[in-house]
Order: C-alpha cells, then structure tokens, then sequence
C-alpha cells in the first residue's frame, strides 16, 4: 500500500475535502449572495455585469434597515423592531413550551397507562396536521376570545408547534435515562414532583437544550401565524417585516438581503454553537421516537 | 401532564373540530360580527368537487410534492452516501449544509426570488454566462418556470434533512457485511443497491412519509415566492385554502379545502404510525 500523507492523512482523503467544499459552496451559494447583495450599492445590482464580491463593502443597507419608513436617520426603525419582537417572541415561546413539555415527558415515561401509548400517538400525528388549517380555526377562536394581535395569542399560536416536538424528544431523552434514579428518590419518600425538579430536570439538560433551540427556531421561523393573527399590523416579527418589505416598491433587493441577512443570524450562531443539539433534534424527532 | 393535555385540547382538538363545523356552515365576515353562521350540511365540499380550481390545486400539490420529495430524496441520498466516509472537515461541512433547512423559510424565498429575477437575477446572468441558454428566462412570470422555481427551492430546503437522516442511517449499518461484499467483488453500485437500500428501507419509509406530509403543507415559501401564481399556476391547496378564508373572507370554504388537505396528510400518517408502534410495542420502554 502506497499511500501518500499530508499531516497524517491519506491524500485521497483531501480530495474528498476539495469535492466536498464544492458541493458545500454550490448548496450555500444562496446565503453567499444573499450576503453579497447586501453589502452592495442599487445600481450594482441594475448593473449589466453582476459583482461576485462586495468590494467595498456597503453598510448603508444595513443602516436603512434600522430607519424609519420616513427616512428619518437615527431612530430605531421598523426592522429593528421586527428583530426585537421576534426575538421576545421566541424566547417566549421556547419557555412556554418548556414549561407544559417537561412535566408531560416525565409523566409519560413514569406513567405507564393505555391511554398514554396513545397520547404519544396523537403528538405525532398533530405535528402533521397543516399549520394552514390550524390558522384557520385559531382565527375564528381569537376573534371571539379577543387573543388576535396579540403577544399572548401569537405565543400561543407558535408554541402549538414546538410543544408537541418537544414533548417527543424530552420523552425519549428521560426513558434513556436508569429508571432505578426515580424509584430511589421515591422509595426515599419523593414525591413525584421533587422526582422530577431535583433528579430529572437536571439530568435532563441536554434534551432542555435541544427542545428548547427548535422550540425557538419554530417560533423564529413562523410567518403564517404572524401574518394571520396580526391583523392591524402592530405584532411584526422579522419575517413578516420582510414580507412587507418586498411588497413596498420603493424598497431595494440590497436593503431586504440586509434584513434577510439579520434573520439568518440567530439560526446561523445556533447552528455553530449547537451543532449536536440541532442533529440530535433534526434526526431524533424523525426516528426515534 | 395536565397543562400539557390542556393545551393540545385547545391548541389541535378544539381547531380540528372547530375548523370541521366551520366547513359545513356558510362562515364569512359578518359571522364575526353576528356570531351566526348558517349551517349548510355538506354543501361546500360539493362546491369544490364542481369548482375546476380545486383540481387545479389538488394536481398541483401533487406534483409539486411527487417532484420535491424525489429530489430532495435522490440528493440527499447521494451526499449521504458521499460524507459516509470520514475525511477531514466532514462534520463541519455536514453541519453548514444544514443551514438552508434552519432558515426561517420567508428569508429563504425571498433570496430565491431575488436570485430568481429575470433581468437582474444571478440565475439568468449564470445560465447565459455558460452558454447554457440564450434568452433570459422568465422564471416566476410564467406558469411552468414558476412551478420548477418553487419546487428547486423546495429542494433546496428538503436537502439538509435527508441528508442529515440519511447520514445517520449509514453510520448504524454494520460495516463487515459492505466489506465483505467489497472483497466478493461486489461493485459501489451493486453494494448500493443490493445490500445498503435493502438495509435502509425502513429508514427511507420514514423520511419518506414525513416528507410528504411536510411537503403538502408548504404555505410560506409558495406564498413570498410567487404568491400561488402567476395565473394560479403554484396555487397548491395550502395556498388555496389561505386564500378562501384570508382573502375572500369564505371561512367555510377554506376549512372545507384544509380538511382535505388534513386527510392527505392523515393516509401518509397512517403509514407512520403503523411503523412506530410496531417499534413501541417491541421496545418496552
């Protein structure tokens, strides 16, 4: 065997590298140009010739996306807005959803009842249902219990997508863990809620951490419901914002890549930072149970 | 337990069966107003099976879902199959190529849209560049090139999840059979075919199913890319159940089209759940 190596590694290996950083620069070429246009000024992008790079680059866009639609330079404008609601939005939401999942996976592992196999059946059968038609009923709902435009509505409305997922990866996460853990605490006279705080929860932190990301990255991502229980117009998460953004003529494809480039962000460092938790949750909620 | 039984309740039950009696009364706007919506028995499901627009969409969505799914399958396959070795930086880039599916998906279509422009567009400006085409190709305007622009993007999106199941799926398979295989004299293609797509098929059900049923739901990257046009030609029944009730304000109707579109995903379900519980009833935890 004659293999050549270059820091330790065959140099077929490298070559695999190569062709993979091709495929990888072929599939993210959206999110490059996406950048790319962001960063260039309006008549670049009108230009005959397209530029491949920003050079220089241009922050204005990224000015213009924090200004008020009246060009007033300064105040923090509609998008920066957007960022916020969105964020608090999601935050929200993932604690919401971890609120009413936690307890249910541990009750569902602890409990062991008929019914329960069945509840475990409907969580993944609801994860399927069309959010349209969910939309459509909620609606209907909200109009009559005064909940359309508003926080607590829209929480709400973008937790019924995340509590059920988070139910199924917290429920898997607690039935790997001995159960002789929680027989002990109860024989020692627990009850099932000191069980759960003091033996569970903190045991559980890896499952917390993956439920919670997607829980926010569900609610981050949410368009439908935002822009079907927002309507005066006064709850605009990001992606609505961006939405609206297209639909106004006088704004520039620079301008809405710089907010679609501040969307990213947050999913983006998520994925950096919490590449075993966004696999485990991405392969978990779709094999295991 | 309890809240988390209380807010499925109001969160699917109390919508499901809501949106059941919104689709068998005539519910507009003035129902909100007057809290009276006059029951109409099954009249509105009639309505769509003598309304041309409903076949128009319920082709569409299957097409439009036969056609992802097939790619984003094939594709995602294939990288699997091509990140299944380890070599440096393959965790890394496995872990980038799952940004396209983390995006919200408005972010996603709108870069689409703008990629997909015709006179300014890097997809037209490309294309011409390779001496692929000769004319700018209008992409969203008309109806054709419009269903293969939302359905590329649709791809685009369904690649990192097949790819990261996939990847998964190869890593449990147990290597002395491939190797085994490989000193017989069994060929890539052959070892593909014959022992590891055996071996996956379970697997490749599942990603299947849940493909479909995301698939069929897909409202945001239809509605920002193309808006259900032009002339309804990406109108799927997500789109057009949206329309009925948000735009005409025809609740019963919309409810009517989600249902079927609740249905569809429920024979896919179905398939799944047949998996699952075989998987739970031989696994006692």
């Amino acid at each position: 065997m004659s293999r050549r190596l270059l820091f330790g590694t065959p140099l077929r290996d490298w070559t695999r590298t190569v062709i993979g950083c091709v495929i990888v620069a072929i599939i993210l070429f959206p999110l490059y140009w996406m950048t790319n246009v962001s960063l260039q000024p309006r008549a670049a992008l009108l230009a005959t010739e397209l530029r491949f790079l920003p050079i220089p680059p241009l922050t204005e866009n990224y000015v213009r996306v924090f200004r008020k639609p009246d060009g007033s330079i300064g105040t923090i404008g509609e998008q920066a807005g957007s960022i916020g609601t969105s964020l608090f939005i999601a935050t929200t939401t993932a604690i919401v959803c971890l609120l009413i999942a936690a307890p249910a996976a541990y009750a569902l592992v602890v409990f062991r009842l008929r019914w329960l196999t069945l509840f475990v059946l409907l969580l993944l059968i609801v994860q399927m249902i069309p959010h349209v038609v969910v939309a459509n009923a909620l609606y209907a709902i909200y109009a009559r219990a005064g909940l359309l435009n508003t926080h607590l509505g829209l929480i709400l409305a973008d937790a019924s997508m995340g509590v059920p997922f988070a139910i199924l990866i917290l429920r898997a996460f607690i039935v790997s863990l001995p159960r002789s853990l929680i027989e002990a605490a109860l024989v020692d006279g627990a009850t099932h809620w000191g069980a759960f705080t003091r033996i569970i929860l903190p045991l559980s932190r890896n499952g917390l951490i993956t439920s919670g990301l997607f829980c926010f990255l569900f609610a981050w991502s949410d368009f439908l419901f935002a822009l079907t229980m927002g309507t005066q117009g006064k709850i605009v998460p990001i992606t609505l914002g961006i939405y609206k953004y297209i639909g106004n003529e006088n704004t520039s494809w620079n301008s809405i890549m710089a907010a679609a480039v501040l969307a990213s962000i947050p999913p983006i460092v998520l994925l950096l930072a919490g590449q075993r938790y966004i696999t485990a949750g991405l392969v978990g909620g779709a094999v295991k149970e | 337990m309890a809240p988390a039984v209380i807010f499925m309740v109001v969160l699917f039950a109390y919508p499901l069966f809501y949106n059941i009696w919104m689709s068998v009364t005539d519910f507009r706007v003035a129902t909100f107003l007057t809290g009276v919506a006059p029951f109409v028995g099954l009249e509105n499901y009639i309505d769509l099976l003598r309304n041309r627009t409903f076949y128009g969409a319920l082709g569409l969505t299957a097409v439009f879902t036969a056609l992802s799914i097939a790619g984003q399958m094939t594709i995602g396959m294939l990288l699997a199959l091509f990140f299944w070795r380890s070599f440096p930086l393959n965790s890394t880039m496995r872990a980038l190529l799952l940004a396209p599916w983390l995006l919200p998906l408005v972010v996603s279509s709108s870069v689409w849209q703008w990629m997909f422009a015709q006179d300014y567009g890097v997809i037209n400006y490309l294309l011409l560049k390779l001496g692929l085409i000769d004319h700018k190709i209008p992409w969203l305007v008309d109806p054709t090139n419009a269903l293969v622009a939302v359905i590329l993007t649709n791809i685009w999106i369904g690649i990192p999840f097949s790819l990261a199941v996939f990847h998964s799926g190869l890593q449990a398979l147990p290597r002395e059979l491939l190797e085994a295989a490989e000193l017989d004299g069994a060929g890539p293609v052959q070892r593909f075919f014959r022992i590891i797509l055996p071996l996956l098929r379970p697997l490749t059900a599942i990603v299947f199913v849940l493909s479909v049923t995301y698939t069929v739901k897909v409202f945001d990257l239809i509605y920002v890319l193309t808006g259900g046009g032009p002339a309804d030609a990406t109108q799927t029944l997500a789109i057009f159940s949206f329309k009925l009730s948000f735009k005409l304000f025809d609740f019963g109707h919309g409810a009517a089209v989600g249902n079927v579109l609740v249905v569809i995903s429920l024979v896919f379900a179905f398939f799944y759940i047949r998996s699952f519980r075989r998987q739970l009833e031989s696994d006692p935890t």
